[in-house]
């Protein structure tokens, strides 16, 4: 009965009874052993039990240098309400990607999606006379049926998903430059026929801060998707799927199910992305969010999650996307140039994944 | 013994992977309220023989009867719905989630009322009480904090995660595979411990093991396993250890039990 999780010294007899004792009063007393640890231990253990810790640390502290570096220009509540409108679709793609990666899976057809339920939106409710919320419904249709796909390929042809995804990268885009005969649709035009495509776009302000409907649905999503991973039975079941998919399925979980609506709900989320986006830049264009695909990898890589499946958190994520955001915010006001900004995120990028390897080894 | 109903029950199962055959014609049979071991060399069949009792292959010829009664598993969802709890020699436990997730996996228990069935919200605290309970029944509270990830805890322990779960979930059959495999001295008692327990509690345990000391020490029969089917069934008290790797690697012939 004197087992312990560190593999240390053998704690003296005391600290022995101290442990029988909050064992019978409280049951669950975290991290009982901690005073026989060494500092390095004690910290790999706290980022290991909170997945978010670091990223909401380099937040904080990003936000703390530009205050002093950039000038009085950057804490304002309306600069830090911009930097939330830029990371809004972001955020968005970048939830979709969470789900996937923790599956052990990756992405690259999250910003071909949104973009051709962008298209599939507004022709439908502008060229087609469609009214806006059936546009609105069959452009969410449009992801989800996307996300199908992949996920068909996944899990049925069994197919890695870097390749698949890649494919239908390609794919998807080639039929939004068809279906869309690469024109832009008007901010105008939707604006008279379909204003609901844009409701994303409308704010308020509070405090001086400019606050969009679309940043509130992001921030809303991100709320929701963290209580279906966290509250439900689905979200231990993506979390077990992706942290040893073969021990899931031995313990009865089905995980080729678990992947499928994994890929279906990411396709309906960059469906919900598309919305904002329209909201966002008001028209419709077949060529826009080319780059969102990356991007939104790099907010989940910053963000903690584990590119190796099983491990990471949907705040993280938005973390992430705000981390990127106000680095990219803060050196454009500090006057540097935007190659040093790409040049930052990659840093951040090679940290995160360093952090990640460093908190994966020695578990215990 | 054998006027009583076996618990579960094997005739003739066949199992190919490609031109290998692991399971050629092999019978099993599990009596109430014993310790069955299963040993063999390796290569011999004995996980894929456990697999087909736990749904987790299905054979390609052969009988399975549950206290008589025929029974196909589909899969491991469904031999664990009739009872039958699996660990496997690859432990089922997913490391980065808690002790109480994982004693729950793919069976979690949702808040009543609206909260479980509209919102789908799993009652967490509930689960942590009856993981707790069940861990301090069988004397496994050294594993403190409930939430702790699995891969924090030690080989034994996570050993012991994963024979609660099947203990406290399987009404029938407890199975487990090769369970001292990957552990030290200390821990593999502790796990022998738990067998007993788990005996004691009235549930049937199957026990593939290589350990012959380990074997001798819990069992009260011996299945030998031997290319692919069944080369004999033994008591500690009638057999020596020497005669057991005899017939298991075929220096010595038996009858066919
Ligand atoms: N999934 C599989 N695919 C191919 N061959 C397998 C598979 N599972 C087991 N085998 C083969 O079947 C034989 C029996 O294996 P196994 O049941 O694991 O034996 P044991 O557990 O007694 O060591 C071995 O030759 C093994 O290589
Ligand atoms: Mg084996």
């Amino acid at each position: 009965m004197t087992e312990h999780t560190n593999q240390g010294s053998q704690p003296p007899s005391s600290q022995a009874d101290h442990e029988r004792v909050t064992e019978s009063v409280g049951g669950s007393i975290a991290m009982r052993s901690d005073e026989v640890l060494d500092w390095p231990r004690r910290i790999h253990r706290f980022f290991h039990a909170n997945p978010t810790a670091a990223p909401a640390i380099v937040l904080i502290a990003a936000v703390l240098a530009f205050s002093l570096i950039a000038g009085e220009r950057f804490l304002t509540p309306f600069n830090l309400s911009l930097v939330l409108q830029q990371v809004t679709i972001i955020g968005a793609l970048g939830v979709a990607q969470t789900l996937i990666i923790m599956t052990m899976g990756i992405d690259l057809s999250v910003g071909a999606i949104m973009v051709l339920s962008s298209v599939v939106m507004g022709r439908l409710a502008v060229d087609f006379g469609l009214p806006p919320s059936m546009a609105l419904v069959l452009g969410l249709v449009c992801g989800a049926a996307c996300g199908a796909i992949n996920g068909t390929l996944v899990t049925r042809i069994k197919l890695p998903p870097f390749i698949v995804t890649l494919g239908t990268w390609n794919i998807f885009f080639s039929l939004n430059l068809w279906y869309s005969n690469s024109q832009t649709i008007r901010s105008q035009d939707i604006e008279s026929i379909a204003p609901l495509l844009q409701w994303a776009g409308n704010s308020f302000t509070l405090f001086g801060a400019r606050i969009t409907f679309g940043s509130l649905m992001m921030i809303a999503l991100v709320g929701l998707v963290w209580y279906a991973l966290n509250w439900t039975a689905w979200g231990r079941h993506v979390y077990a799927t992706g942290d040893d998919k073969d021990a899931a399925e031995l313990a009865g979980i089905r995980t080729q199910r678990v992947l499928m609506s994994v890929y279906i709900v990411a396709g309906v989320i960059c469906g919900l992305a598309a919305w904002l986006m329209i909201g966002r830049i008001g028209s419709v264009s077949p060529q826009v969010g080319t780059m969102s695909n990356l991007d939104s990898i790099t907010a989940v890589v910053i963000g903690g999650t584990s590119l190796f499946g099983g491990r990471g958190s949907i705040v993280g994520t938005l973390i992430g996307a705000l981390v990127v955001g106000i680095f990219r915010n803060g050196l454009a006001l500090a006057g540097v140039d935007v190659l040093w900004q790409e040049f930052t995120v990659g840093l951040l990028i090679l940290v995160a994944v360093g952090i990640d390897q460093w908190i994966r080894r020695a578990s215990a | 013994m054998s006027q009583q109903t076996p618990v579960l029950q094997a005739k003739g199962l066949i199992k190919r992977f490609g031109r290998v055959t692991a399971l050629d014609g092999a019978d099993f049979e599990l009596y109430p309220g014993e310790v069955l071991a299963v040993i063999g060399d390796n290569g011999a069949g004995k996980s894929s023989l456990i697999k087909a009792l736990s749904g987790a292959l299905v054979p390609d010829a052969g009988e399975i009867r549950m206290n008589g009664e025929l029974v196909q598993f589909k899969n491991p969802m469904h031999a664990r719905s009739l009872g039958i709890e699996t660990v496997y020699q690859t432990l089922a436990v997913s490391p980065a989630l808690g002790i109480a997730d994982n004693l729950f996996l793919g069976r979690e228990l949702r808040k009543p009322g609206i909260l479980g069935s509209v919102f789908r919200m799993l009652d967490k605290a509930e689960m942590r009480r009856q993981a707790t309970e069940q861990l301090s029944q069988l004397g496994l509270l050294t594993i403190q904090n409930i939430n702790q990830a699995v891969e924090t805890l030690s080989g034994g322990q996570r050993q012991g995660v994963a024979v609660a779960r099947s203990a406290a979930f399987g009404s029938q059959v407890v199975i487990l595979d090769e369970p001292t495999a990957a552990l030290g001295v200390k821990e593999s008692r502790r796990v022998l411990n738990l067998i007993r327990d788990v005996r004691d509690r009235g549930l049937p345990v199957v026990l593939i093991s290589h350990n012959m000391p380990h074997v001798f020490e819990v069992a009260d029969r011996i299945h030998i396993h031997r290319l692919g089917k069944r080369a004999a069934v033994i008591t500690p008290d009638s057999h020596s250890m020497a005669d057991a790797v005899g017939i298991m690697t075929g220096a010595v012939e038996v009858d066919a039990a």
